[in-house]
């Protein structure tokens, strides 16, 4: 077993907003170990980046209320003080965003922005600061990296920018990484490559990387964990195989039924979940998912159902789940291959 | 192995050295391609040279009375004529450029600098922001002469008095044009992965944001520029300014306005002094803002 490193347990994070308290992850528990890739999946806004956030607490702390513990390494990021927190951000855990055509200031070299927080977190001079962002931008693959080191980032390609952005990250040698949608505005070519880069630096510096998105062939390319996110709540959690193998949430079902197939029948129209998910303000009583589900009944809609343990590390929220445990697993549930 | 770092060091030395020469001659080349810009700058570094250099050409001083040739016309002699003292106009009106440029640009240079801390602090504290802008807000409700006269009256009419006043009127001007940029960078993803990365808010100020209002910030210094030498001028032409007999182009026109149909160069050349100073300025500004805002680049292409 290897060492917890990260902890998340009970994590609330609710916003003041003009309609009152808005929940907008409730109750979110998941441990991320050392060298282990967890991907959290569900669709935009059910939470996914806003988890992320909290992790960093990046969020404006004036209109963001926290309840619930995030462990690392033993200490509460919640209750750490703001200068403690600068101190590990950046150093131990790093994170990527979504969209690399912005994440880049555009007025600095890309060299000038690897090289500063190289020297925000240690004590290299700038020279040799300059030669560590050189080497880190090799090892994420770019060709020729003294020379693009002095380019902006407007004169670089977008998949050269996310790859700059990882370089930025990984330059402090972070223990955790989080990458929130690392890929999701990049083609499959750059895409695969950008995993193929973080799959050899998590080998390389033993990290764990928590991996948001909401594409599932990424999550079946990388992850060795998965949790399901649905409006703020996790709904299942177990490995990459039992998840796609094995769900019990009719919600993980539907969304790798979602997955179109390249030798599915064509004529057909592509599978999609009913209904739409409802407003963070006007969650229902119950199930959150009853609204859109086939099996939900009356108890669905009335009571919410707790996170329960089904196998070994394998959670799930829902009702009904023994039933659907019993039929062995859904019909024709898609594997992406 | 060593060699082949010393050498890679080099070749990535030369590789910076090269962009940043192509980078700056490329400027240079829009810089002269931009009319408007081109013709502003020469403007006033005209009025500049004329200001520091006339003094020397001419052999009357500012001050000198001569009353047997009070209000003469322009000449050989009295290139700008004589005013109603008999003093050189010529020498009155480069020393009073002095004065007027000299107070125009501290008074541009403070007004920029606590512009721009105001509004970069502003647009990142959201409380100090409603006290700043607050204060902004009842500085600009009153006309900026009135408040420029009002501040010259309390503190007496000295030069430095008034670069004081026209930084005091001029600041909410500054400060919400590098406020509005700020706010948008604020918010950019940029900013959010420097603070994923563990930069302080110092460190994102001055270093990120700061930068990035730039444009802007000096595009709106030039303007300050030009209606601080209007302000001044408004300000000596109605005694509370520049005190005489010290030249500045508002005093030497306020003397010339009672005399202003028997001579009329005493109004006409410090006028167009200011008129001068005051163009060059705004073309120059606006050449600067097409020069370095790409979307109004795009658009005149």
């Amino acid at each position: 077993m290897q060492e917890c490193l990260l902890e998340v347990k009970d994590l609330k994070t609710s916003f003041y907003t003009e309609k009152g308290l808005v929940t907008a992850v409730d109750g979110v528990s998941f441990t991320v170990h050392s060298g282990e890739t967890l991907g959290v999946v569900g669709e935009s806004g059910c939470g996914k980046s806003v988890t992320a956030e909290s992790i960093m607490r990046l969020l404006d702390e004036s209109a963001t209320r926290y309840e619930g513990e995030i462990n690392y390494k033993g200490k509460n990021l919640l209750k750490l003080p703001e200068k403690e927190m600068e101190a590990i951000r950046g150093n131990e855990i790093a994170m990527i965003f979504q969209d690399a055509m912005t994440s880049l200031n555009p007025v600095y070299t890309i060299g000038n922005q690897i090289a500063e927080s190289i020297m925000a977190h240690s004590d290299l001079n700038k020279k040799e600061a300059y030669e560590k962002a050189v080497e880190m931008l090799r090892l994420t693959g770019i060709p020729s990296p003294e020379k693009r080191i002095h380019e902006y980032p407007h004169e670089i390609s977008g998949g050269m920018r996310q790859r700059a952005m990882i370089a930025m990250a990984l330059s402090c040698r972070p223990q955790l990484l989080i990458a929130d949608e690392p890929t999701t505005a990049l083609d499959v070519t750059i895409q695969a490559q950008i995993l193929e880069v973080m799959e050899e630096l998590k080998k390389e510096l033993n990290m764990g990387i928590i991996l948001i998105t909401h594409d599932l062939g990424v999550v079946a390319e990388v992850c060795t964990h998965v949790v399901v996110m649905y409006l703020g709540q996790v709904i299942e959690e177990a490995d990459v195989e039992t998840i796609f193998s094995k769900p019990l949430h009719p919600y993980t079902n539907g969304l790798l039924k979602c997955i179109p197939q390249l030798d599915g029948d064509r004529t057909k129209p592509l599978f999609t979940i009913e209904g739409v998910v409802p407003s963070l303000d006007d969650i229902p009583p119950g199930c959150r998912f009853a609204g859109r589900c086939p099996f939900a009944d009356s108890k669905c809609r009335k009571e919410p159902p707790p996170l329960e343990e089904a196998a070994y590390r394998h959670k799930i929220r829902c009702w009904h789940y023994e039933e659907i445990q019993r039929q062995g697993a859904f019909e024709d549930v898609a594997i992406p291959s | 192995m060593e060699v082949e770092t010393t050498l890679e060091m080099e070749n990535m030395l030369s590789t910076k050295n090269r962009l940043k020469k192509e980078r700056f001659n490329l400027f240079v080349k829009r810089f002269f391609a931009n009319r408007q810009a081109v013709l502003g700058s020469m403007m006033v570094i005209l009025l500049v040279l004329f200001a520091l250099i006339a003094p020397f050409i001419t052999k009357y001083t500012p001050l000198q009375i001569d009353p047997a040739h009070r209000l003469q016309a322009p000449s050989s002699i009295h290139w700008f004529g004589t005013d109603n003292y008999g003093r050189d106009l010529f020498s009155r009106v480069a020393y009073g450029g002095r004065v007027s440029l000299a107070v125009g640009l501290s008074a541009t240079m403070l007004t920029a600098l606590i512009g721009m801390v105001t509004g970069l602090y502003a647009a990142y504290y959201r409380l100090l922001d409603h006290v700043l802008m607050r204060i902004c807000d009842g500085l600009m409700a009153f006309p900026d002469i009135l408040l420029a006269i009002a501040i010259t009256a309390v503190l007496g009419p000295r030069p430095v008095n008034v670069v004081i006043a026209i930084t005091v009127v001029k600041i909410p001007s500054m400060a919400r044009v590098v406020r509005s940029v700020a706010l948008v960078v604020k918010e950019q993803t940029y900013i959010e992965a420097l603070k994923a990365q563990g930069a302080g808010s110092f460190r994102i100020i001055w270093r990120h944001i700061a930068p990035n209002t730039i444009s802007p910030f000096i595009v709106q210094a030039t303007y300050v520029f030009a209606l601080s030498i209007i302000l001044e001028a408004g300000l000596s032409f109605l005694g509370a300014g520049v005190p005489a007999p010290n030249p500045s182009w508002g005093n030497i026109l306020y003397d010339g306005k009672i005399v202003i149909f028997s001579a009329w160069w005493m109004t006409v050349f410090p006028g167009l002094f200011i008129i001068l100073s005051v163009l060059g300025l705004n073309l120059f500004g606006d050449g600067l803002r097409d020069l370095l805002d790409p979307h109004t680049n795009k658009a005149n292409k």
